[in-house]
């Protein structure tokens, strides 16, 4: 009988860093060496290393215009259909429905609903709850979130070849590389 | 290889020693030292205090479902209300409490925008602190109404007569104001807590081959599980990080706007009407700053014993901390004196004798007592402040925390009781004393508050851990600390 060791699918190359330059040092390189199905993990978010990364802008922003928008129209289609159009309740001869006192709930749910696009646009795009990582199941991995820095390589990337990505992880100043399995 | 360092042509001088500000975490201690010191708090024996603490909060807050059972079964008659003053302590407790739940959101949405770094170190707890707030608030309008079963009608859902709330009422927006703003206030603090619970999953997952007990075991089983469950799967992946700056940025955009028109809001509540004492235009920017003057002294009131009480917690809230918080008191506080003389002056200059009438009858009616209480408290005793010594001495601090904690509840009981005690014709006057159900109830609420927050304190880091460390200069890779080449 084989052993389970033989059906293992390679992950990726998973390099550790002490500091949080020489991981930016590394990002550089591996953006510069043409990767594309990589990541860098760290127990904060690291000042410019969207720029080393490569990353541009997040979308979120979109997500969050959207809610957002959702919630000024729908609160204010809201109130008009509630208290104009379905049942008009006529007090002191003022409008059914007005703009100016519709606002603040327009206005609340303008917010709720953008932060609800925020959230869930961060979740989604992050693709996130994801309880099962190949990373996770690393016991040194779970420094990340204490004081070590990771940079790691997917096999899945077109460019990824174990001896040179090795290579590159150590010529980048890793002191630990690690093959991480499925 | 690319240098981060500026080049050899441009010489930056140090600046002067004196004008060096001090670290925003003492002692230069690592990235990790920061971590173990937050998440030793849950993972260490409960220190015997804490148990004390609990059980007299929970004694506390026991008083509350006594009290609602007694109130609903009976009816609005056990409290004190009376014509004319038929807004006592429910609305005084609910003004109060979302007022107290401002400064949470100041100090992560609006500090967060205006780069202010210490933040960092109280940003968790100070959120904590509002939604606990929030939901103490959110019982007294539910209560207040007299009838409860009937609180449903506040919602946009059609009642048996297929007639919709009234939109034009500021009591309807109060209801859509104040539940955005504890939806908000969870989903901020939820989504900064990710990392968090990230850590404390890999750190029960670092130890769980080393424990041998059973109970020992099943602890460490369950915290893998749920601070797994609730860390989303979190592995601190920069693309992540990349969305995740972005979405806590738009948040913190998104609550900034909202606490400021939450207590707008509420303040319509009053200044939408026409009493003298409630009709008037400066309202709204008197109640936000009161709110968040109100909300630091509570913050500042749970988080010295905190940081005296747990060790090391001293270094991540630093006097630095302390004393920059009692300027954001001092500040606000200054606010709120300068809105009571105000509107004075204004009563004066309308010429409307009610408008008056309702001020003098504060300083100088029946009620004397609580305009002085609350004057003394508000106004006065923020202003030690401008000593040095008064803003970096703990205990100091945390004394003139509780005044103005007490002036705070002071000037809602002010606005709400003055105004409605002497209305317009003396045949409407009277005067409102609390029965035992008001006080119990509130102290209920009091209760309530700090079981939930020693609760939190207790299983969840209450320093943001991820967010301390990024503004460590071991943490900024163009800083020598963070491992720049020189």
């Amino acid at each position: 009988m084989d052993s389970l060791d033989d059906y293992q699918i390679p992950y990726g190359l998973m390099a550790e860093f002490d500091t949080p330059a020489d991981v930016l040092n590394a990002a550089e390189k591996v953006r510069d060496a043409g990767y594309t199905r990589w990541d860098v993990h760290t127990p904060f978010a690291v000042h410019g290393m969207d720029d080393a990364m490569g990353l541009g802008n997040s979308p979120v922003g979109w997500f969050t215009f959207i809610g957002g928008m959702c919630g000024f129209f729908g609160g204010m289609l809201m109130i008009w259909y509630m208290n104009s159009y379905d049942f008009g309740i006529p007090v002191g001869g003022k409008p059914n429905f007005s703009p100016f006192s519709s606002f603040p709930v327009a206005y609340e749910m303008t917010i709720l609903l953008g932060a609800f696009g925020s959230l869930g646009g961060m979740l989604f795009l992050n693709r996130l709850p994801r309880l099962h990582h190949p990373l996770l199941k690393n016991l040194r991995f779970a420094d990340v979130t204490h004081d070590k820095f990771y940079v790691v390589i997917e096999a899945d990337d077109p460019k990824y070849d174990e001896e040179e990505t090795r290579e590159l992880l150590e010529k980048a100043g890793s002191k630990h590389i690690e093959l991480v399995n499925e | 290889m690319a240098d981060h360092s500026p080049p050899s042509s441009v010489t930056i001088a140090p600046p002067p020693i004196e004008l060096e500000r001090k670290p925003l975490v003492a002692n230069q201690r690592s990235i990790g030292w920061i971590s173990d010191t937050i998440a030793n708090v849950i993972e260490d024996k409960t220190p015997r205090w804490w148990w004390i603490a609990i059980g007299v909060s929970f004694l506390a807050a026991l008083w509350l479902p006594i009290c609602l059972v007694y109130l609903i079964s009976t009816g609005v008659g056990v409290w004190g209300l009376n014509h004319p003053v038929a807004w006592g302590f429910a609305i005084v407790n609910f003004v109060w409490w979302i007022g107290i739940g401002h400064a949470g959101t100041l100090i992560s949405a609006i500090l967060f925008l205006l780069r202010q770094k210490w933040r960092t170190s109280i940003n968790r707890a100070a959120e904590a602190m509002t939604i606990f707030a929030v939901m103490c608030a959110g019982i007294f309008p539910a209560i207040h109404v007299g009838r409860v079963w009937f609180d449903w009608w506040l919602f946009p859902i059609p009642n048996a007569n297929s007639i919709w709330p009234q939109f034009r009422s500021p009591l309807v927006w109060d209801v859509f104001a104040v539940s955005t703003y504890f939806t908000v206030s969870v989903m901020f603090w939820y989504m900064g807590l990710i990392p968090d619970l990230a850590t404390m999953r890999d750190r029960f997952r670092k130890v769980a081959g080393k424990v041998a007990a059973p109970a020992a075991r099943l602890r460490n089983k369950l915290g893998q599980f749920l601070y797994g469950l609730f860390s989303l799967g979190w592995t601190g992946s920069n693309r992540h990080w990349h969305n995740y700056e972005k979405a806590y940025l738009l948040l913190a955009g998104l609550a900034t706007p909202l606490v400021l028109s939450v207590h707008s809001i509420i303040s319509f509540d009053f200044a939408v009407s026409q009493l003298p004492g409630w009709h008037t235009t400066i309202f709204p920017p008197y109640f936000v700053a009161g709110a968040v003057f109100s909300g630091f002294a509570m913050v500042l009131t749970l988080m010295i014993p905190l940081r005296a009480l747990y060790k090391g917690m001293d270094e991540i809230v630093t006097t630095r901390h302390l004393e920059l918080m009692c300027k954001v008191t001092l500040t606000t506080g200054s606010i709120v004196g300068y809105a009571y003389g105000m509107e004075f002056f204004i009563a004066y200059y309308s010429g409307n004798p009610y408008e008056l009438y309702a001020f003098k009858n504060r300083a100088f009616g029946d009620y004397y007592w609580s305009y002085w209480i609350m004057i003394s408290c508000n106004v006065i005793s923020p202003h030690l402040f401008w000593i040095k010594w008064c803003r970096t001495t703990p205990w100091f601090i945390w004394i003139v925390s509780i005044m103005v904690n007490i002036g705070m509840w002071m000037e809602r009981f002010v606005i709400v009781v003055t105004s409605l005690h002497n209305d317009f014709m003396p045949g409407n006057w009277g005067y409102y004393s609390p029965t035992w159900v008001d006080v119990m109830t509130y102290i209920g609420t009091l209760g309530f508050f700090m079981t939930l927050f020693l609760l939190f304190c207790r299983f969840l880091p209450f320093v943001a851990i991820s967010e301390v460390k990024g503004v460590t200069p071991l943490a900024d890779p163009h800083h020598p600390l963070g491992g720049a080449k020189q």
